[in-house]
């Protein structure tokens, strides 16, 4: 009986992606984050081919180059590394490998969390309880001493690397899977599903599912930026991709040992993880408000004043 | 709450267990534990020797057998390296780690909750979005970067504070501060949603209606109820600092138990490692007890 | 001219929202004097309480703005005043009392600690506070204030709630007592004494209540004067009896008109062959028993009526007939045979002749489904009732028969109004060709108007096509003009069965006749005569 401004016109809704882009534009911080993340991805998927060469390249006589030297070419702008090559470059080329092993170990996470969230929240309580306490093991340790142990004992790949980054954040998807099917299986549009003689399939697939799944892409957003500094850890610790492959982590550890001369070894590549994982929370902060009936109002409200 | 710590401590054991099989059966199937356990250079007469000595010649189930024998003893190994008990050297290194792990986290909560909770208050304002920003950073930045840029402007460049080891208050400053920023940043954001939730609240409507000031229903009406998801995320940090001390204290060589892993991980000191995660997860499991303790603290709700 | 205790002139009130700025009350005027209660009625939406939250200092700014007016206690303008004396004001010379008392009283602390609060808060000493927190308790009827102060807000049942909300607003003795929809959440009978403590209370302290409401019985039993609403406007304002007898304004008339419990009741013909046998069904759910052997029987075409206050075991009923839950004991014979022994297989096939409308249609339809995909979804999951092909002209079909129209199936659930939703899901219901539907408080959460128009339709629906219901509710007078057979049930039991006219004209049980006194009419002087026969039987 609060204020409440349904009256019951019909409200018209715009077309999907008009909708997503006024609500982008109307976060300016968000879109800026966009609009990085898109160029990011598309240089790690162009970037191998385009630069790879000379990204290789050794250059004794540029060896630990000083960056802003804007009359070279302009791979040379951020610098070179110990061994001469373009950092620019490296970083571009870089990018594929660290995006290729966040993007692995998020989507491997992501599905296989929640498809045993919704197994563990929608099945009786002993199939429930074996999942949560699998769940429990996991999280009950730091899960880069995991990493580090496993690959350890496993030998490190990128195959390997991706498997265990998403068997550590698999926890993650599941509790919150778990916990909305809990919580949305009594809701009464399930009920009513149910007494219209749907299959557990069906509720399961066709009416949770689809309400979870704003929650979990905003979960999948901020987590890819947690699993790229979890890698990045890694291969900074020499457990990670092996030379000469080449990811973010591991030039912020080449460049460890030249800190005193060269410091921009170390520098930009530990810049382009913070603005991409900055861009990540943005973007995910906004995905929040965005994706939820209840807040995405203001978003949109201020869409439309601005634009 | 006894039944209730009664039957946590029983899922946390049997979660310990699992985690103790799954190291245990990793550490033996995948490859000769002889070459794991020994030094790379070893002869095969060494190996064979190592073999016998270990009991790794009899079959896996009786193996298992011995080594859950001597977990349930208290008896977790020589250290290879270091020819001691291997629990001692790892709760020797573990002090250092709890130490640094409670400053940090100490800091953190009381800076979390108290800029969390301004920013709340005056939600879009300019200390809101100005925090928000500082919080955001704080979260994307990873702590080796960070590590290594405090090294060079603090230690190298300004020469203030020591590059590594311990022996000084000084020695403590850059660990601290590297540990500190991505925590807070997360909590703060936290806080900061939930006390707006809070702020928005039934109940605080009823304390306005009440004329109470706004000191106290910042303070007192919201940010308790506010406070229920501030420390499950608390915890989550707490146990991942644990995660960023590995990185801090192998760059700060501080001897700590994230280092104390490391090296022998690197050294194949295989039973402090094992030592090491057991220690690790019974302090996670105590902190989480805790936690628990917390909430029914704060919300007599979860007391009944 | 001496000045009112509150007197609100020429108030707007705007909120910016995504659809562009409400207006949500438009220069509204009203006044209230000591000792009298005024009622503002207002359907959801009418903007019935933004006014006693500009009064209360409330509203958030943004997204709320005051565009017009002055609200003046006792000559002195609120809304002019300097923060700290306006603070001032709350709590010591206005006070006030909400729909939900739990989300109202903050969780995590002592109610005894949140009433001293109201008085140390305005500078009353600990000590004093302790012992005043211990006699209002007793004074709103708390048994054991002495236990009491020390327990929380989720310990106490609802009525208690409200009456520690009603301790905690009357702590300073204020001079005007708000109270929006005090008693909407609460049984009828637990609503009854509610509003009698707040009359005696008013009473004894001479204070001017100001009471929101959208029920009318509320306002017959409890105000003095009542101003209407419709839409952020004042449509009309005078005596309860005045407004009552002679409704000038058209919105009122139909509100009037819309309250239930007026029309010719039915006279169901003789019983037919029973559709339904119901037997002794018994449940519990550990220590409670929620039902303790319900029986009996459902003829087609029939409508029965289980009414009940919370706690009664009506809506776990309803559950087990749609085998939502799983009973203890007991059987149901759906045409010859026992729908809680029907295997998986089996059940799906009688899915199709039982169907639910639920209580709230907001959270009965898929926030993320279209019209279309909400009602074909029955085709979907039975095949064999309909062809894909003939499901766009059958769901039209199915649309125009509620009350809707055919292009609103491209559109989702929260583009229509809540009247417009539960048509919606009758209409899920009706794909599937059912021959009973089970109603749980279909009609509870919709406004009066809008409940009549819905009533209206399942009886269409009946007649037209012979379908049964079991309709399920909390308010006698909602069924009176629905019902063939009614059912009162009182914690987990039978009380009372039997035919609308002889359970409405002639109650035979004690539980029966105190739900008919305790429920409202919304005829003040029909209200006047129940509450004379309440007290004398007090007597």
């Amino acid at each position: 009986m609060s204020l409440s401004s349904t009256d019951p016109l019909i409200i018209p809704e715009q077309p999907f992606l008009k909708r997503v882009f006024g609500m982008l534009w109307a976060d300016k911080f968000a879109f800026v984050a966009a609009i990085f993340l898109i160029i990011v991805l598309v240089l790690a998927v162009i970037g191998p081919d385009w630069l790879g060469e000379l990204a290789g390249k050794q250059n004794l006589r540029g060896r630990n180059l000083a960056p802003f030297d804007w009359g070279r070419e302009w791979v040379y702008w951020l610098g070179a590394d110990a061994l001469g090559r373009p950092l620019l470059a490296r970083i571009i080329v870089a990018g594929q490998n660290t995006l290729m092993v966040a993007s692995g170990a998020v989507v491997m996470s992501a599905v296989v969390g929640t498809f045993l969230g919704l197994i563990a929240g929608f099945s009786g309580p002993r199939v429930s309880q074996v999942i949560m306490r699998l769940a429990d093991v996991i999280m009950s340790f730091p899960s880069l001493l995991i990493a580090v142990i496993v690959l350890f004992l496993l030998g490190s790949s990128i195959l390997n690397l991706v498997a265990v980054l998403a068997i550590t954040r698999i926890p993650v998807y599941l509790r919150t899977t778990r916990a909305e099917v809990l919580e949305i299986k009594e809701r009464m549009f399930v009920q009513a599903a149910r007494v219209m003689g749907a299959s557990s399939r069906r509720i399961l697939f066709r009416h949770i599912l689809p309400v979870v799944l704003p929650t979990l892409t905003t979960l999948a957003t901020l987590d890819f930026a947690y699993v790229m500094l979890a890698e990045s850890a890694l291969s900074f610790l020499g457990i990670g991709i092996q030379p000469p492959e080449i990811t973010w982590g591991l030039m912020i550890s080449q460049g460890r040992q030249y800190l005193t001369n060269a410091w921009w070894l170390s520098f930009w590549p530990g810049l382009a993880i913070i603005l991409t994982t900055l861009s990540l929370n943005l973007l995910s902060n906004w995905m929040r408000i965005a994706l939820d009936p209840v807040q995405r109002w203001r978003l949109e409200m201020k869409g439309r004043k601005n634009g | 709450m006894l039944s209730f710590i009664r039957k946590r401590s029983l899922s946390s054991l049997i979660s310990l267990i699992g985690l103790l099989v799954l190291v245990f059966f990793l550490s033996r199937l995948t490859g000769d534990p002889a070459a794991l356990f020994l030094p790379v250079e070893a002869s095969a007469e060494m190996k064979q020797q190592f073999r016998e000595l270990h009991g790794l010649n009899d079959p896996l189930l009786v193996q298992f057998g011995h080594y859950v024998g001597s977990v349930m003893t208290g008896d977790l190994g020589e250290s290879l390296r270091k020819a001691r008990p291997a629990l001692d050297v790892v709760l020797e290194a573990f002090i250092w780690t709890l130490w640094l792990a409670a400053i940090t986290m100490s800091l953190v909560a009381v800076a979390a909750i108290v800029v969390g909770s301004l920013a709340a208050f005056r939600s879009g304002g300019f200390f809101d979005r100005f925090s928000s920003m500082i919080s955001l950073i704080g979260a994307s930045v990873p702590d080796f970067w960070l590590a290594i840029v405090a090294i060079v402007v603090f230690s190298i460049q300004l020469a203030w504070l020591p590059t590594s080891g311990t022996g000084s208050v000084l020695h403590w400053i850059l660990p601290i501060a590297v540990l500190f920023v991505r925590p807070f940043g997360i909590i703060v954001q936290v806080v900061r949603g939930s006390m707006i939730g809070a702020l928005s609240s039934a109940y605080v409507k009823t304390a306005r209606a009440k004329g109470v000031k706004a000191g106290p229903i910042i303070f007192v009406h919201a940010l308790r109820n506010a406070m229920l998801p501030v420390i499950t995320v608390m915890g989550d940090q707490a146990a991942s600092l644990l995660n960023g001390a590995v990185i801090v204290e192998t760059i700060f060589g501080f001897p700590g138990v994230g280092k104390l892993m490391i090296d022998s991980i690197l050294q194949r000191d295989f039973n402090v490692v094992l030592a090491a995660i057991l220690v690790t997860a019974i302090a996670i499991f105590i902190m989480n007890v805790l936690i628990d303790l917390a909430y029914a603290l704060l919300d007599p709700r979860i007391r009944h | 001219m001496a000045d009112h205790l509150l007197e609100v002139r020429n108030l707007s009130v705007d909120f910016f929202t995504a659809a562009g700025v409400v207006h949500a009350v438009r220069g509204i005027s009203y006044h209230l004097d000591r000792g009298e209660t005024l009622a503002i009625l207002g359907e959801s939406g009418s903007g019935k309480s933004v006014s006693s939250s500009a009064i209360m200092n409330l509203i958030d700014m943004p997204p709320g703005h005051i565009s017009s007016g002055e609200i003046l206690l006792e000559g002195k303008d609120l809304l002019t005043m300097a923060p700290n004396d306006r603070r001032e004001v709350n709590g010591k010379r206005i006070a006030m009392i909400f729909q939900d008392p739990l989300s109202h009283l903050n969780p995590v602390y002592t109610v005894g600690w949140q009433i001293r609060e109201a008085m140390t808060t305005h500078g009353m000493a600990q000590q004093e506070a302790e012992a005043e927190t211990l006699r209002l308790l007793g004074r709103v009827g708390l048994p054991e204030p002495e236990h009491a102060v020390g327990k929380y807000p989720h310990e106490f049942s609802g009525g208690q709630r409200q009456r520690v909300m009603i301790a905690m607003a009357l702590a300073l003795r204020p001079d005007l007592l708000i109270a929006d929809e005090p008693t909407t959440a609460l049984d009828v009978t637990v609503q009854a004494e509610v509003l009698a403590l707040l009359k005696e209370l008013q009473r004894e302290t001479g204070m001017g209540v100001l009471i929101i409401t959208h029920d009318l019985g509320v306002v017959a039993e409890i105000a003095d004067r009542v101003v209407v609403m419709e839409k952020g406007v004042l449509v009309e304002s005078g005596t309860v009896r005045e407004v009552y007898k002679n409704p000038s304004h058209p919105y009122t008339k139909k509100l009037i008109a819309a309250a239930p419990g007026k029309g010719e009741m039915h006279r169901p013909a003789v019983k037919a062959e029973p559709l339904l046998v119901v037997r002794d069904v018994r449940k519990r759910f550990g220590a409670f028993d929620a039902l303790k052997g319900v029986s009996f029987d459902l003829a087609a075409g029939e409508t029965l009526a289980i009414v009940g206050e919370s706690g009664s075991g009506k809506s776990t009923l309803a559950r087990m007939l749609l085998r939502l839950d799983e009973p203890d004991a007991g059987s149901a014979h759906w045409k010859g045979r026992d729908l809680f022994k029907l295997s998986p297989a089996e059940l799906y096939k009688l899915r199709r002749e039982l169907q639910m409308v639920f209580q709230d249609p907001t959270q009965s339809l898929n926030p993320r489904m279209t019209v279309y995909q909400l009602i074909s979804e029955a085709w979907a999951i039975h095949p064999d009732i309909l062809p894909k092909a003939k499901w766009q002209e059958r769901v039209a079909e199915l649309l125009v028969q509620v009350g809707l129209s055919a292009d609103h199936m491209g559109r989702y659930p929260h583009q229509f109004s809540g009247g417009q939703r539960q048509r919606i899901a009758i209409a899920r219901a009706l794909a599937l060709e059912p021959r009973l539907i089970v109603c749980d408080e279909a009609v509870s959460a919709l406004d009066v108007s809008v409940q009549a128009q819905v009533i209206r339709l399942l009886d269409q629906l009946r007649r037209d096509m012979g379908i049964s219901f079991i309709f399920i509710a909390h308010d006698l007078p909602v069924v009176r003009d629905f019902a063939d057979y009614v059912m009162v049930m009182r914690k987990g039991e039978v009380v009372e069965m039997g035919t609308v006219t002889q359970v409405f004209d002639t109650p035979r049980e004690a539980y029966t006749r105190a739900l008919f006194a305790a429920s409202l009419d919304p005829d003040p002087d029909v209200q006047a005569a129940h509450r004379a026969a309440r007290l004398e039987r007090a007597s």
